[in-house]
């Protein structure tokens, strides 16, 4: 399988290119600073209690104007040039030339390669840059790009040579173009920022709202790739729903991708599977977890707490494939030894043939989400005002009481959302499923047969040699739409919960 | 000690609550120095000295509330009704059934205002039905002087209400579990002027049916509501008497500093 990245080689090319340009707008930054900074102390005649700011804000500021807004074009442009000169090339070929079967796409890979080629191939200096260009499809283009180590899939066609060209002249002038745009950005940053350092240039002021914007657009870029993810999740889905009917997905029965089409593709059996085995997981995380955390908040002394506490929590840093190990290696066998082998099993049922199973899967999974819950809940008990065990305390209630009836009354809201929170992971979790579950879609209330989750059915769908395009493979996307509703569902209930129920401590 | 205590003779009471060379300690700081005492039934004794002094830790021995206290180790002898509290029979969850508490904040349960009232008699199991807990909750409330604010609400939360309605649900809470001795450890200090006037009536009111003991950094709410006070200083009980005696004419030059405001 290949999978052309865009622009290896030709992308080293850029990178030095889009290098030294980065260098020089930041040699020009470092001028900036020590130029604005000693015009502003010039200005003040040397006294620096004379200027609006300290002298480094003037430099700061000086050098804020000369990187960011040439950086940030830069940033842009480097973006958006391959998007265009694509749309461009990919004009250049004609709808007749892309054969039955194939796509724009591929055939835009193949003039991407050869471009490549040429690049790579000039580079060495086994072609000179003249002859790249003027090259013609006669010469035996793909041996000499073998030659140089670039492999094409086929003869190289005069339209895909031709395209290539273009690609390649177009690429040499943005990226000239670009290198005239930042710099005179950079230089015209430059010099009005030093020309304003003078002393009562409020400096200061201007270098705060920059560092406002710094950090804006750190919360703003966390939003947008959530946001992104989300879109791009929705457009293969959508492209999903196109060849597949939605109906069979929500409310249809049975889960059965066949690779020749036709497949049932309903995500009824694993959202089954998912939910019973996430129950099953809560079921063992929520109890012992919570009792872990009253222990470990309310009775037990500091020392005791100051080595049980971190031990705990090393629980939540082990990878979750350890766990699945584990689920598959230790847990499994174990049950099978209690609820299967028939007659030589500890029960003598055969209730269980193999170690995946729903039961296994879920109790591996709530000793991973222990730590989780109680690390939670112990910061939340804590949380509560002594004065209510006091007050508790106080009146004759032994410290059980106090805790039943009041410390987790108060702290309930939070723990409901340490709970919720839990089981979104839960719902979300892959590795421990995929070894400890099994593969096999069904309804079964019985926890010690297989069954499979939402998030092992996408892994199994992208992973392999399947043609993209397919129904089999997009349902991942639907699927992983789904599982993301769904956990942000859980979330935002946990947060409305932990909003109405909240009491106000002083 | 008992040099410094004066005229005994205008009190016809019992004693209630008698205290001998009591030490505390917190790990090594030595807090309470061979305090030795005794505390009349039917009357409100004030403890008064500046921060820091053992008053507070002193009031907390008497309901073993530093049992809950890691560090904290207590020495001597302290008998209610000639019984020693600090007795290894003694179960200190029904001592403090018997000797209720009111803290310097107001610390309402995030419950209803009836479960913040009901939740010593529900745990002590003072109630034979519900009809029974309804009259319990409703003296209680009545005694707290708060039943007629909040009677038309009792499933609201006892967290909503004002500080110094909060402070009041807390009495009528300590009260409802029937304590002999109520101990209240600054219970004014988060009020204002009006809920404080309110809480010193209801403590007069209080006197009546127990045995009060109330901390307090304000001389003239001890002056206003005990009949006796005990002055401390670096955990001393450096002078104990009749509380118009001990404003009026203090034997140690400490208290006179104290409540002439030289010291503090």
């Amino acid at each position: 399988m290949w999978w052309p990245l865009n622009g290896t080689d030709n992308g080293t090319l850029r990178m030095s290119i889009t290098a030294i340009l980065f260098l020089a707008v930041l040699a020009l930054c470092v001028l900036g600073y020590s130029l604005a900074r000693n015009r502003a102390l010039a200005g003040a005649g040397g006294d620096r209690r004379l200027l609006h700011s300290l002298p480094t804000y003037y430099g700061t500021n000086a050098a804020m104007f000369t990187a960011v807004p040439a950086l940030g074009v830069m940033v842009i442009w480097l973006l958006a040039q391959p998007m265009m000169i694509e749309t461009r090339v990919q004009g250049m070929i004609p709808a007749s030339f892309i054969d039955e079967g194939s796509s724009i796409g591929l055939v835009m890979n193949d003039v991407r390669r050869v471009a490549d080629g040429l690049d790579l191939a000039v580079k060495s200096g086994g072609l000179s840059a003249d002859d790249a260009r003027k090259l013609s499809a006669n010469s035996d283009v793909r041996g000499m790009l073998a030659d140089r180590g670039v492999a094409l899939g086929s003869d190289v066609k005069p339209e895909v040579l031709a395209a290539a060209q273009t690609y390649r002249s177009a690429a040499a002038t943005g990226r000239m173009w670009m290198v005239v745009v930042v710099m005179g950005l950079a230089l015209i940053g430059f010099a009005i920022a030093v020309s304003l350092s003078k002393p009562d240039f409020r400096a200061r002021n201007v270098v705060e709202r920059g560092i406002l914007a710094l950090l804006m657009v750190a919360a703003s870029l966390a939003i947008l790739t959530t946001l992104g993810i989300v879109l791009s999740m929705l457009f293969e889905s959508i492209n999903f729903f196109r060849v597949h009917p939605a109906s069979d997905f929500f409310f249809g029965g049975s889960w059965a991708p066949n690779f020749r089409g036709d497949s049932d593709l309903s995500i009824l059996p694993l959202l089954w599977g998912t939910l019973y085995i996430s129950l099953i997981a809560l079921t063992v995380a929520v109890p012992i977890g919570l009792f872990a955390a009253i222990y470990l908040s309310e009775y037990a002394g500091p020392k005791l707490r100051a080595v049980a506490k971190p031990l705990l929590e090393i629980l939540a840093g082990i990878p979750t494939i350890v766990y699945g190990l584990f689920a598959l290696l230790t847990v499994g066998p174990a049950l099978v030894r209690v609820f299967g082998r028939g007659d030589e099993g500890l029960l003598g049922v055969e209730w269980m043939s193999g170690a995946t199973a729903v039961l296994t899967a879920g109790l591996v999974m709530g000793i991973m989400l222990i730590p989780f819950v109680s690390s939670l809940s112990d910061d939340i008990i804590n949380a509560v005002p002594q004065a209510m065990r006091d007050g508790s305390l106080g009146l004759g209630a032994t410290p059980s009481e106090t805790i039943r009836q009041v410390v987790l009354p108060a702290a309930l809201p939070g723990i409901v959302g340490a709970i919720l929170l839990a089981a979104s992971r839960a719902i979300g979790e892959t590795m421990i499923v995929v070894l400890g579950a099994g593969a096999i879609a069904k309804f079964s209330a019985n926890p010690l047969e297989a069954m499979t989750t939402i998030t092992t059915r996408i892994v199994s769908q992208l992973t392999g040699d399947t043609d993209f395009s397919s129904p089999e493979t997009l349902v991942a996307f639907a699927l992983g739409l789904t599982l993301f509703v769904l956990t942000l569902g859980l979330n935002v209930f946990a947060l409305i919960i932990v909003r109405k129920y909240r009491e106000q401590y002083d | 000690m008992n040099t410094m205590r004066l005229t005994e003779s205008a009190v016809d009471t019992d004693i209630k609550i008698t205290a001998k060379d009591v030490q505390v300690y917190y790990g090594d700081n030595h807090a309470i120095k061979d305090v030795s005492v005794e505390i009349q039934d039917k009357t409100v004794t004030a403890f008064i000295g500046p921060s820091g002094c053992g008053k507070s830790t002193f009031l907390r021995c008497i309901n073993r509330m530093n049992d809950t206290i890691d560090v904290c180790r207590v020495q001597g002898d302290i008998k209610i009704d000639g019984e020693d509290i600090y007795d290894k029979r003694v179960d200190p969850v029904q001592l403090r059934a018997k000797v209720g508490m009111v803290f310097q904040k107001p610390n309402p349960f995030p419950k209803s205002i009836y479960d913040n009232v009901a939740y010593g008699p529900r745990i002590h199991g003072l109630a034979k039905n519900k009809a029974d807990l309804d009259d319990i909750v409703e003296r209680a409330l009545r005694r707290g002087a708060i039943w007629n604010e909040v009677k038309d609400r009792l499933d609201a939360p006892g967290t909503g209400l004002s500080g110094g309605q909060q402070q009041r649900l807390c009495i009528a809470r300590a009260v409802a579990t029937e304590p002999e001795v109520l101990l209240m450890d600054e219970p004014c200090s988060a009020l204002d002027p009006i809920a404080t006037a309110q809480v010193e009536e209801l403590i007069d009111e209080l006197r009546k049916s127990y045995s009060v003991v109330i901390v307090t950094h304000s001389m003239q709410q001890a002056a206003r509501v005990s009949q006796r006070t005990a002055f401390f200083h670096l955990g001393n009980l450096v002078e104990y008497g009749e509380t118009g005696q001990i404003f009026t004419n203090p034997v140690d030059p400490r208290t006179e500093n104290y409540i002439t405001g030289r010291i503090g």
